[in-house]
């Protein structure tokens, strides 16, 4: 008998018990459906983070204070954290080459007021240079300058949040006066919104001043929290990694032969992104697994129905061996039945899969995006439970006594 | 009652061994025993016949006397514990299952008692059936082929009725098709009237023995004592062996007893 000839007989007998062949294709279908739900929540999400990242600059150079710990390394002496001085940052400044943009970053949150409105918020002390290494602009008034650094100038710009908190929508905030910690600062600019970023943090929740002033006046400190760079192009990263690794290790007489380990940490944002993605893809993974067990219980719920199906009809099988089907044939006949039944119930998990990471998953504002080989694996996966699982029922048809077979009641 | 002596000559002596028809099937000591827990059951002990070309036979017997297991032997469903079975000069007691499966294939026709026909599938599918089993055949020569049976037993007007669409002589009558189909050597009915009533049954006869006279050979085996009339010899069994191995010298007309059944209400 033909494979041709054995895959019309399957699909009739599949078709001619269609409610049983969809409950049990259900299964499957559900299963494949969340899988690519699932991997599509993690594509999505992984994308988003990726874009957001790189709207930040990709070329972004962040030197933080004390060694690189790795992830949930041990934590450090405190002293280890005041590690970023203003004599680092000179230097820098004097000996930068594939070093765009500087900006020594302070930071601190607290209560800030307007009249009678307040709110809480982060202030950020930073450079000009900071809103070209972030992309960002100010939107109305202007930034603070290189005098107001030198100065250390009671200034800042802020974000829309801030506005809309302390000022409604009716007073225009430029040149008024808010407090940050009972330290009056003039409102000279209002950033561009930037919205929400993935880990649902509003960025517009932001006060930017001189750095000098917050360091002196609010956080009252005499090390930075991190210095914020840019490369001068992405490519050039590495170079510039490399060369601020250089100015900062002599800078704090860290010297090459004796092994001591650095008193800082450079991250680049491509890095982050590298990071940021595998984090993902084991998430997706785990997703993924979490989907995959209920395909394994599909599996099984399809050779629970051929199990059944094939005990259904013993006298059908009975007939065929007695016409001449052997023990093969009969067997390949019910693998292609469970094969069947395990890829119609793909195609369709992986229909209902795509439309619901399409249309909604998006009503929940996750974020999706079906990756094509998820598709493939699916299917692979498909084809793999019609045989494994339409193996047992189909050897328990073959090895059927076709004289006891044909007598079945 | 006319007797049917086309194959009277033939037929003259069932052990007589010059005869110019071809021998189909030959059983030599043909012993089959079943180990049933600690006992042994002896269904076969020891069957010895020929079978010609042309013949039909009838090999009847009570239940237990060892029919049922002679038929599975003849259908090479089953292999003897010992002795020879020739299906057509085949040697088959040593046969793997496949090979016979193969033989089964072409070389048997089966009816069974209870039709056996697949559910929702229509006559000329159902017909088709053995031949699917055959790759020789194409999609063509299969459908041509299950046609001209279905014509034989005459139903080429009900070649699209599905199985459950028919009456019990019309499902027999579809399973007597799918028998032929194959163009096999020898037609094997199992209590092949045994559920239908007694004018379908005698149909059913009629049929059976128009294809004896066409030249098919055939093997029913049955219960009824009575269908031996209508065959050209019958082979009765009894506790395993062979009681009686008789030629009909007056093979009776299952058409005449048809005619002669009085009419009934139902259609």
């Amino acid at each position: 008998m033909n494979i041709l000839n054995l895959l019309k007989v399957s699909i009739n007998a599949v078709a001619s018990n269609k409610m049983r062949s969809f409950l049990s294709m259900l299964g499957i279908i559900i299963g494949v459906a969340a899988v690519i739900a699932m991997m599509s929540i993690g594509q999505g999400s992984k994308e988003s983070i990726r874009k957001e990242l790189s709207a930040m600059g990709t070329n972004l150079l962040t030197i933080r204070p004390g060694a690189d710990q790795g992830p949930g390394g041990v934590r450090q002496d405190p002293s280890a954290m005041q590690t970023l001085k203003a004599a680092d940052y000179e230097r820098i400044l004097a000996e930068k080459k594939f070093v765009q943009y500087v900006s020594p970053e302070v930071s601190a949150s607290g209560q800030v007021v307007y009249g009678n409105s307040n709110t809480s918020a982060s202030i950020y002390g930073e450079t000009p240079e900071y809103l070209d290494i972030k992309q960002w602009t100010v939107e109305e008034g202007v930034c603070f300058t290189e005098e107001d650094i030198h100065k250390s100038a009671k200034v800042c710009v802020i974000g829309t949040t801030i506005v809309s908190e302390l000022f409604g929508d009716n007073v225009d905030p430029l040149g008024k006066t808010i407090r940050f910690k009972s330290i009056p600062l003039r409102v000279v600019g209002v950033l561009k919104s930037k919205g929400y970023n993935s880990w649902g943090m509003d960025q517009d929740n932001v006060i930017i001043a001189p750095y000098t002033c917050v360091m002196k006046r609010i956080a009252a400190q005499t090390y930075f929290s991190s210095i914020i760079c840019s490369a001068l192009t992405e490519e050039l990263s590495d170079n510039a990694i490399e060369e601020l690794t250089q100015i900062l290790r002599q800078s704090h007489k860290i010297k090459d032969e004796s092994g001591d380990s650095d008193d800082f940490t450079i991250r680049s944002q491509a890095e982050m992104m590298q990071t940021m993605s595998s984090t993902m893809d084991t998430v997706t993974l785990i997703l993924g697994i979490a989907a995959g067990f209920s395909l394994l219980i599909a599996g099984i719920g399809i050779m629970n129905i051929m199990l059944v199906s094939v005990t259904e009809r013993t006298k059908e099988i009975g007939l065929r061996m007695a016409v001449g089907a052997t023990g093969l044939v009969i067997s390949v006949q019910f693998l292609i039945e469970s094969i069947i039944i395990s890829v119609t119930g793909g195609i369709f998990g992986v229909l209902l899969g795509i439309g619901a990471s399409n249309f909604v998953l998006p009503i929940f504002g996750m974020p999706s995006s079906v990756p094509s080989w998820s598709i493939f694996l699916s299917f692979g996966v498909c084809v793999a439970i019609g045989i494994i699982f339409g193996y047992i029922p189909a050897r328990k048809a073959a090895n059927m006594d076709p004289i006891e077979a044909i007598r079945h009641e | 009652m006319i007797d049917n002596n086309n194959n009277k000559d033939l037929v003259s002596s069932p052990d007589e061994e010059k005869r110019e028809a071809k021998v189909v099937i030959e059983l030599r000591d043909v012993k089959r025993y079943f180990q049933v827990g600690s006992e042994t059951v002896k269904a076969l002990r020891g069957i010895s016949f020929k079978i010609y070309e042309g013949e039909f036979v009838t090999i009847q017997g009570t239940s237990g006397s060892g029919k049922s297991t002679l038929l599975n032997q003849l259908g090479c469903l089953d292999t003897p514990t010992s002795g020879e079975y020739y299906l057509d000069g085949v040697p088959v007691r040593k046969m793997s299952k496949n090979q016979r499966a193969h033989l089964r294939n072409r070389k048997i026709g089966f009816v069974f008692q209870n039709y056996n026909l697949l559910a929702k599938t229509t006559a000329v599918e159902n017909v088709e059936l053995p031949l699917m089993y055959n790759s020789k055949y194409t999609a063509k020569q299969r459908r041509e082929a299950a046609i001209k049976a279905l014509q034989a037993v005459g139903l080429g007007d009900r070649l699209e009725h599905k199985s459950n669409q028919m009456s019990g002589g019309q499902m027999q009558r579809v399973a007597i098709a799918r028998a032929l189909v194959n163009d096999p050597t020898i037609l094997l009915a199992d209590e092949a009237t045994g559920n239908l009533d007694t004018r379908t049954s005698f149909e059913m006869l009629v049929l059976f023995q128009k294809l004896h006279a066409e030249g098919h050979t055939i093997i029913f085996v049955t219960h009824n004592p009575e269908i031996a009339e209508y065959s050209s010899r019958n082979i009765n069994l009894r506790d395993g062996r062979i009681r009686e191995d008789t030629l009909n010298p007056h093979i009776k007309s299952a058409a005449e007893a048809l005619a002669a059944l009085p009419k009934t209400q139902d259609d």
